[in-house]
């Protein structure tokens, strides 16, 4: 073979003491798609970040075409054909796919934007990648599939040698993902290098030719043959037995605490969903991207407004019109989003325990000591790693989220619901949450936990509620659930 | 076994200068700058030209204390000048040519000025209108109705007691209106840091998103500051009012800049969430001691307009470089 286009050797990259890459070494050929693979927080976003330049390895060497790279920004390495799509759309709406294309390079002529060129240079990208349709338009109302292209179109654009694709697949349908292999492979016929990243085995199979395994910032294994089984590279993936990290559950109580009756969002986004939360029981939500699990939590927390069905806690009818209503009825939500939802990153962690009891103050003055001596309290028993007095922002993930969890715990509440508790949590502290859910339901807490991560729905619950495109596909049992029986309910 | 009692107590506290971090920087420069000045003029550095200052930074520190709550909860409030100039010409209008009591005048004048905020706080909450062109809507509007009310002219002679509200000195130390301004401060200082109420705008400032969330009522809270901001923006005008023994609907124009610049000399953050009253009110001594200091010095008005700014941009940038670092 000939020499990579590509070479790492020995990346490592620590944030503070925490270490997110280990010592790893990859090589990248032309023409080749190399699947980068991983649970969250094995390293892939950093390594890729590295490699497009948006963040400096702390040791190890990287060589582009022969030549020692070092890029200092993603402009350097998009200058040198280095192009990272992110898994968030940085396209601008408003403005047109040419503009969108040529943004910051317009094709000038005797000092003004030479439109004509930009627009036919676009429409030529465009057509390479067999999109049909006119560069003068806005991209704002594109589907994500079409606007996935432009991005790509984007990067051809600029001469990309090496493609790095993170999870383009995420929100798209079947066929718009067959659309976008084909274009992938188009590319790798014409030579361009791509670096796959996502969770989706069978689309993995499907597209590389090559797949690497990352765990715990380390590059653990290669596979060179894309047909090795699904369950051998998962292994891999994972490395431990999974039984060790979930605590055993307790057996649920008779008397149900939560009801949810044809429940109906206002926007459609799930419809008639009815199902029960008994006391110390766990609910786990599974379902596919864009199935209405989030939409659905933040509903019976009073985030967003539904049209129909009822909501019932203790056999009393609520109509829950804010997240305060929720609270005060004792049903807190530990939201998907932790930076954005969960807390004031730029805050202390004491003010963010605080703000979600600002109501419990009711009319008192709050002295700097009891706001201390409550961070304390809540800090100390639920094991944050942490001072009250440090910034949010200063916390691991894992922390973070204890923090999150602890703000709503000190209320005593009946319902807790947990939006993806442990997304972007490094695998060692995600045991430390299993732990407090376990505990919730030990103390008769109804527990609701939504979940991508399959392994942890099935861990973690007494019963799973499955959702698949905003309707109720089934509700299985602990003994009856395994990752097969809720994947197929999931994508009927 | 998990609930926490919010009210148990421990040990007490150790980290005294943890209390003023944020402000730090911008008080440091206003004791370099009193330093200077004692230094470079003869004038400066007497009781009499202490409390002549204070005087001075009655209006605008009233003004400012509004303005740090609108911009904590991350807003911006446009129409400050002129709904200074309306409370003016409101409580003008009532005394002397309606007739009616001083305190009567006051009080319409107030509630006047506390509408125009509600009305912003609504255009905010219910109508997502930016809150920059809410104001600046109503900086338009309050300054046209101003000048509607005696078709933009001046009123003059109030009671005598009302004109010495801002000369007489009690106790030979402070007028009534300073004493009005510190006690504006104090209250607002105490609210911000130790009420729930005060916390929650640190919260809706911080993430408005994460505030809902966490179940405090976001849209209230928004609408409540800007009726504060309002109404002490209409207070300044009485105490305006007091200081110039008229009313004119000019008054207040570009205040709004003023107290802009002194809430973000004082430290708090345009983007909100981060700052507080400690810091704004050293914003506010900042731009008093420097108009008052370049007088002394005999520093043309015109000049004096540029050195402020060239302060500002010192103490927001030197600020963030700071932050950068750490």
């Amino acid at each position: 073979m000939t020499d990579p286009v590509l070479s790492l050797r020995g990346i490592s990259k620590r944030y503070g003491p925490l270490q997110v890459l280990k010592n790893v070494s990859l090589d990248v050929y032309a023409g080749e798609v190399v699947a980068l693979l991983g649970e969250n927080g094995a390293g892939k976003s950093t390594l890729s970040g590295i490699i497009a330049g948006s963040r400096a390895p702390s040791e190890g060497t990287m060589t582009w075409l022969g030549q020692s790279y070092a890029p200092a920004s993603p402009r350097e390495a998009i200058d040198k054909g280095v192009v990272l799509i992110h898994q968030e759309l940085q396209l601008l709406p408003e403005l047109s796919i040419a503009e969108n294309v040529f943004l910051g390079r317009w094709p000038t002529k005797n000092g003004v934007v030479d439109r004509d060129q930009m627009v036919r240079r676009a429409q030529g990208q465009l057509s390479r990648l067999n999109l049909h349709i006119p560069a003068t338009r806005k991209v704002a109302g594109l589907s994500t599939a079409n606007q996935q292209l432009v991005e790509i179109a984007k990067a051809l654009a600029l001469d990309a040698r090496l493609l790095i694709l993170d999870e383009p697949t995420a929100a798209l349908g079947g066929a718009e993902t067959e659309a976008l292999f084909d274009q992938v492979r188009k590319l790798r016929a014409e030579g361009v290098g791509v670096i796959y990243i996502s969770h989706r085995m069978e689309e993995i199979k499907q597209i590389t030719d090559r797949i690497v395994v990352l765990r715990d910032g380390e590059r653990v294994q290669e596979f060179a043959d894309s047909a090795t089984p699904v369950r051998t590279i998962v292994e891999s993936m994972v490395g431990r037995s999974l039984d060790r990290m979930f605590p055993p559950l307790p057996e649920p109580q008779e008397r149900s605490v939560l009801e949810v009756d044809g429940l109906t969002a206002a926007d459609g986004s799930f419809r008639n969903v009815t199902f029960h939360v008994g006391a110390g029981e766990i609910l786990g939500i599974a379902g596919l991207v864009g199935a209405g699990r989030t939409e659905l939590v933040r509903a019976i927390a009073g985030a967003d407004p539904i049209s129909a069905g009822k909501i019932r806690l203790d056999g009393k009818d609520l109509s829950l019109r804010s997240p305060a209503d929720a609270i005060t009825q004792g049903i807190v939500m530990v939201p998907e989003d932790r930076k954005d939802q969960g807390l004031v990153v730029s805050h202390r962690i004491g003010e963010n325990l605080v703000y979600a009891n600002l109501d419990r103050f009711g009319g008192h003055w709050i002295t700097p000591r009891m706001k201390r001596d409550f961070a304390d309290r809540a800090i100390s028993k639920f094991g944050v790693k942490g001072r009250g007095d440090q910034l949010a922002s200063d916390l691991s993930g894992g922390n973070q989220q204890k923090v999150v969890i602890a703000k709503w715990l000190t209320r005593d509440p009946k319902v807790v619901v947990l939006d993806e508790p442990t997304r972007g949590i490094d695998v060692g502290a995600r045991a430390g949450i299993y732990e407090i859910i376990v505990n919730l339901a030990r103390r008769g807490v109804a527990v609701i936990v939504v979940s991508s991560d399959l392994e942890e729905v099935l861990g973690v619950s007494n019963r799973i509620l499955v959702l698949a495109q905003g309707k109720q596909a089934g509700i299985l049992n602990r003994d009856q659930a395994n990752d097969v029986s809720v994947m197929e309910l999931a994508t009927i | 076994m998990f609930a926490l009692d919010i009210k148990e107590q421990g040990r007490p506290s150790r980290n005294v200068l943890a209390r003023f971090s944020g402000a730090t920087g911008p008080l440091i420069g206003l004791l370099a700058l009193c330093v200077f000045l004692s230094l470079g003029t003869d004038t400066f550095l007497s009781v009499r030209n202490g409390l002549n200052i204070l005087d001075q930074i009655t209006v605008l520190g009233i003004m400012s204390v509004g303005m740090t709550f609108v911009i904590l909860i991350g807003g911006i409030d446009l129409s400050v000048g002129s709904v200074l100039a309306l409370s003016m010409m409101i409580m003008g209008w009532t005394a002397n040519i309606a007739g009616l009591p001083m305190g009567i005048a006051i009080l319409s004048a107030l509630v006047a000025s506390a509408f125009c905020g509600l009305i912003v706080g609504l255009l905010v909450t219910s109508f997502r209108v930016p809150a920059f062109i809410a104001t600046l809507a109503m900086m338009s509007a309050a300054r046209g109705v101003a000048n509607m009310i005696t078709d933009g002219q001046q009123i003059v002679g109030f009671p005598d007691w009302f004109m010495m509200l801002a000369i007489d000195r009690h106790f030979g130390v402070l007028t009534a209106t300073v004493f009005l301004m510190l006690a504006v401060v104090l209250i607002a200082w105490l609210f911000l840091k130790y009420r729930p109420e005060g916390r929650m705008l640190y919260a809706v400032g911080g993430n408005p998103e994460v505030a809902r969330l966490a179940g405090i009522n976001v849209p209230f809270v928004t609408i409540g500051v800007y009726i504060v901001c309002a109404l002490l923006a209409g207070l300044a005008g009485i105490v305006l009012a007091a200081r110039l023994d008229s009313v004119q609907p000019s008054s207040g124009f570009g205040y709004e800049l003023d107290t802009i610049a002194a809430v973000v000399i004082g430290g708090t953050s345009l983007s909100g969430g981060a700052g507080g009253i400690g810091g704004t009110l050293i914003g506010v001594l900042i731009i008093g001691v420097l108009r008052n200091g370049l007088n002394l010095l005999n520093v043309s008005p015109f000049l004096q307009q540029v050195i402020i700014g060239v302060v500002i941009v010192l103490a927001v940038g030197v600020e963030t470089l700071r932050r950068k670092r750490v």
